[in-house]
């Protein structure tokens, strides 16, 4: 969708390098790197995703904020403010532990997704991509793929240490799985407003404070920690309109019971507009700019 | 016959600075073409116009017939690039960098593996195979980002300052790997800072400045232009400086200069060369150093401009040190 594959079917030299002269002398068939293969978004995007899989397999202190952070603030505000906020903790946990769950997703793809790719960005290995039949936005669905297993491995831990506390998910299995599945997709779109910064400021100091700042205005400010009719009124008319209170109502929905049908609708729409609109643009900037 | 490569009045600016003012390349196919010329001229820029990674300003550039900027995609799949500082990925062994390399250059995953373990055993590098490219050796990452730029086998090569960086006998171990591909029938394009590496590897030499073309040349006809070679020799003993100066100095047939311990002085060709070693073995002269050394890129460039190479840093000349 991004590139325009190969309409031409080339020759594969799978001969040494010493058929290359010959050939050079024509111009109809040539000894090219490779058959041109449909799909070369999708199958370079998961190449690449590889690529940054191995890279975190080498180095899992990367996805350390990411499961460390969402836990902090479970039991930081379950044990300090759970007493205050509704009467006791064991409670609030259950009403804390569905606005967690988005929080993680939000912060798995916020904080490191954009850094990792200013980072690469800046190596010089992308020079080589750069100057191989790869399209453009391979480079950076790769990355962002990548990232899911930072979101698996973060909501995996931060069901078992919700379990250790005492959480219990008072719907289904199929619900919570629901529920899992649409913070990781809710996370994985917003993700792309990361990517978007990234590619325009390309400077790790402002893409990781940024990335870490971004998900708080957002995620907290929103029926997670509390209801939102406690909230003054202008932080309210905030919670009314933020996206991602439909996505914590769907998550509280799903894994205690409550509506269901319209914050799932809202929280897929606008993980669809997310998507669409960072998505696009993230893309559109970086092509630019290589 | 078609170039492999042609760049006609190409100019980059970025900014205010104009890295490349007019430049004029041409290479034809199976030759090497040297580009020679001090820090900051432009040859990086060339090479990153030229392997569809950054867009001219003013000019037309065509790999193997296909213009760079419309034709990037297909461009991409002929070339072959090696940069000055390390492309591969530290993070991934050797094997996982070639196979990556293949699989984005669409090879099926068996052939990719192929290539990789060929390539890898032609650069002697199967034993550091599971290694993480990290932790390779400042050569073994050469040779391996050497290896990665062939495995899409390309017809057109570009290389940034292959050697620098490296000591004198990797470097000549990489020489030897150029020119087998030169023979095998790729084009090359290599920029380098040494008029010696040039002379050694290239059929044509185009020396740059200040992102001109300053000479264009066959490293015999550039040679002609800047001056021929200067004999260094060292005696093992300072004492007998004026020594090894006599026999020299009946050698090439004047007297020369001898100072810091050394005797330089031009020598009119390479026969000149073995009979002052032969004189000086028969004068009893033991010597520990006896060179042949080109103009340094500095000299040459003073010949060619009339000033000396600015920016250029590290660009003296290097002398082969006899056992």
């Amino acid at each position: 969708m991004t590139s325009t594959p190969e309409s031409s079917v080339r020759t594969v030299s799978s001969a040494p390098s010493s058929s290359v002269s010959s050939a050079s002398g024509g111009d109809g068939d040539r000894a090219t790197a490779g058959t041109a293969r449909p799909w070369p978004l999708v199958r370079h995007s998961l190449a690449l995703a590889g690529r940054s899989l191995t890279k975190t397999r080498r180095n899992p202190g990367v996805l350390l904020d990411a499961l460390i952070l969402p836990v902090i603030f479970l039991v930081l505000f379950v044990y300090l403010f759970g007493g205050a906020v509704a009467g006791s903790t064991r409670e609030y946990l259950q009403y804390l532990f569905p606005g967690i769950l988005v929080l993680t997703t939000v912060l798995a793809g916020q904080v490191s997704t954009g850094l990792s790719i200013v980072t690469d960005m800046k190596k010089g290995v992308f020079d080589r991509f750069r100057s191989m039949p790869v399209p453009r936005a391979a480079l950076l669905v790769g990355s962002v793929l990548a990232d899911a297993i930072r979101y698996v491995i973060a909501v995996v831990v931060l069901f078992g240490v919700g379990y250790l506390l005492g959480f219990r998910v008072e719907t289904d299995l199929a619900s919570a799985l629901a529920a899992t599945a649409l913070a990781i997709g809710f996370g994985f779109s917003l993700s792309w407003l990361t990517v978007l910064v990234a590619v325009l400021l390309r400077d790790e100091t402002m893409v990781s404070t940024v990335g870490f700042l971004l998900p708080f205005p957002l995620v907290f400010g929103t029926g997670m920690a509390a209801p939102a009719e406690t909230m003054p009124g202008w932080l309210r008319a905030w919670a009314d309109v933020n996206p991602v209170s439909h996505a914590i109502e769907a998550s509280q929905g799903l894994l205690l019971g409550g509506p269901v049908a319209g914050p799932v609708g809202m929280t897929l729409l606008w993980g669809g507009v997310f998507l669409a609109v960072f998505g696009t643009a993230a893309i559109t900037a970086y092509r630019r700019l290589i | 016959m078609r170039p492999a490569f042609q760049v006609e009045g190409l100019v980059k600016k970025f900014g205010a600075t104009t890295a490349l003012d007019g430049v004029d390349l041409r290479a034809q196919p199976g030759t090497v073409l040297g580009v020679l010329g001090p820090n900051g001229a432009g040859k990086t820029t060339a090479i990153r116009i030229l392997a569809t990674m950054l867009r001219p300003d003013a000019g037309t550039v065509e790999v193997d017939g296909l213009d760079v900027v419309h034709d990037a995609v297909r461009v991409r799949r002929t070339i072959g690039l090696t940069g000055q500082y390390a492309t591969v990925d530290e993070d991934l062994t050797g094997t996982e960098n070639l196979v990556l390399f293949g699989r984005l250059l669409d090879l099926p995953r068996a052939e990719a593996r192929a290539r990789a373990a060929r390539l890898l055993d032609r650069f002697g590098l199967t034993e550091a195979a599971g290694r993480r490219a990290a932790t390779y050796s400042g050569g073994m990452r050469r040779r391996l980002d050497l290896a990665a730029s062939l495995v899409g086998e390309p017809r057109i090569l570009f290389l940034d300052e292959p050697t620098t960086g490296l000591d004198p006998g990797k470097r000549e171990e990489l020489w030897q790997t150029i020119r087998g591909l030169a023979d095998d029938g790729t084009t090359v394009l290599l920029t380098t800072q040494y008029l010696e590496e040039a002379d050694a590897l290239a059929d044509e030499i185009s020396v740059i400045d200040h992102g001109r073309v300053i000479a264009h040349d066959t490293p015999a006809g550039l040679k002609q232009q800047v001056g021929g070679q200067t004999v260094v020799v060292r005696p093992r003993d300072p004492a007998r400086l004026p020594a090894a100066a006599g026999v020299v100095g009946r050698v090439v047939g004047r007297p020369v200069e001898a100072a810091r311990g050394v005797v330089t002085a031009p020598v009119p060709d390479e026969h000149a060369f073995t009979e002052i070693v032969r004189a000086l073995e028969h004068a009893d002269v033991p010597v520990t150093e006896l060179a042949l050394r080109l103009p340094s890129l500095d000299e040459a460039f003073f010949t060619l401009t009339g000033h000396p190479a600015e920016l250029s840093g590290s660009a003296s000349g290097r002398s082969r040190e006899e056992p």
